[in-house]
């Protein structure tokens, strides 16, 4: 319970921070600090693999790119020039309240709606067994027999990601 | 145990703090790092439904927006190369022309 609100209050604090930092170098770290702490969110929830997961591939792999980025652009400031921010008009400025509001309403509803009679389900849910639950091996079954075909899917995206990634930043002859 | 609806709160702080970032940053490698910060959000969300559920679907969508991310990221990170190396410049403010 405690592991909670403490990993909980740092990924918040520190998304707050990467949203709100000027330097893109220091959001890229602090996001890290982030997922670092859902890591451990993930273990209290029971879900190792989550966690590992979380920590090599988006903390050790997605992030490096984006600090690579960073660095090769050499871009540690944002540009605050004069004009950089036009003043918004009020038209938009109202659409995006509205548009605010309606989230606001949307997660409002969607979390009394979840909450009601779900909670006490943590304890003691149907087919709720720790070691099943825990083990590598079942989500691996799953995997690899109730989602084979998403997981193959998978392998072509990546793969698209990787031809666009080379063709989008090949330097124009 | 901690109930359900905390890591459902959580998630969505998260999620409206990755909304905010999107929208009110003018530098286009931040909006993607706040997308990665609403993907983690879903993310914990469904970890949670799944264990309060007591399957493993939760962890396998997860790994799913993972690879997902991956991709958006390379793709993304690409993007941004091209633009800064046609405009000098990350504000997306000034990437207003589809041709030039």
């Amino acid at each position: 319970m405690l592991l909670f609100y403490l990993f909980g209050a740092i990924a918040v604090g520190a998304s707050l921070l990467v949203v709100l930092g000027r330097n893109p170098m220091h959001s890229v770290l602090l996001l890290i600090v982030s997922f670092a702490a859902l890591a451990g969110l993930y273990i209290g929830l029971e879900a190792p693999f989550a966690a590992v997961v979380q920590i090599i591939i988006y903390a050790g792999a997605i992030m490096v790119l984006f600090l690579f980025v960073v660095m090769l652009l050499n871009a540690h400031r944002e540009d605050d020039a004069p004009g950089a921010r036009p003043g918004l008009a009020h038209g938009p400025l109202r659409a995006g309240a509205v548009l605010a509001l309606l989230l606001v309403a949307e997660l409002g509803w969607a979390l009394t709606r979840a909450g009601r009679g779900e909670g006490d389900l943590l304890a003691s849910g149907p087919g709720a067994d720790p070691a099943a639950l825990q083990s590598v091996r079942s989500l691996g079954n799953v995997l690899f027999t109730e989602y084979s075909l998403a997981f193959e899917v998978t392998s072509i995206l990546i793969i698209v990601a990787m031809v666009g990634a080379v063709v989008l930043a090949r330097r124009e002859s | 145990m901690v109930p359900l609806g905390h890591y459902l709160i959580l998630s969505a702080i998260l999620f409206a703090t990755g909304t905010m970032g999107v929208f009110l940053r003018r530098n286009v490698i931040t909006m993607l790092l706040s997308i990665e910060v609403m993907l983690n959000a879903v993310n914990l969300a469904f970890i949670a439904f799944g264990r309060t559920h007591g399957s493993v679907d939760g962890q396998v969508i997860m790994f799913f927006v993972v690879t997902v991310a991956a991709a958006e990221a390379a793709i993304g990170l690409a993007l941004v190369i091209a633009l800064f190396r046609h405009r000098e410049s990350l504000n997306p403010d000034v990437f207003t022309s589809l041709k030039w």
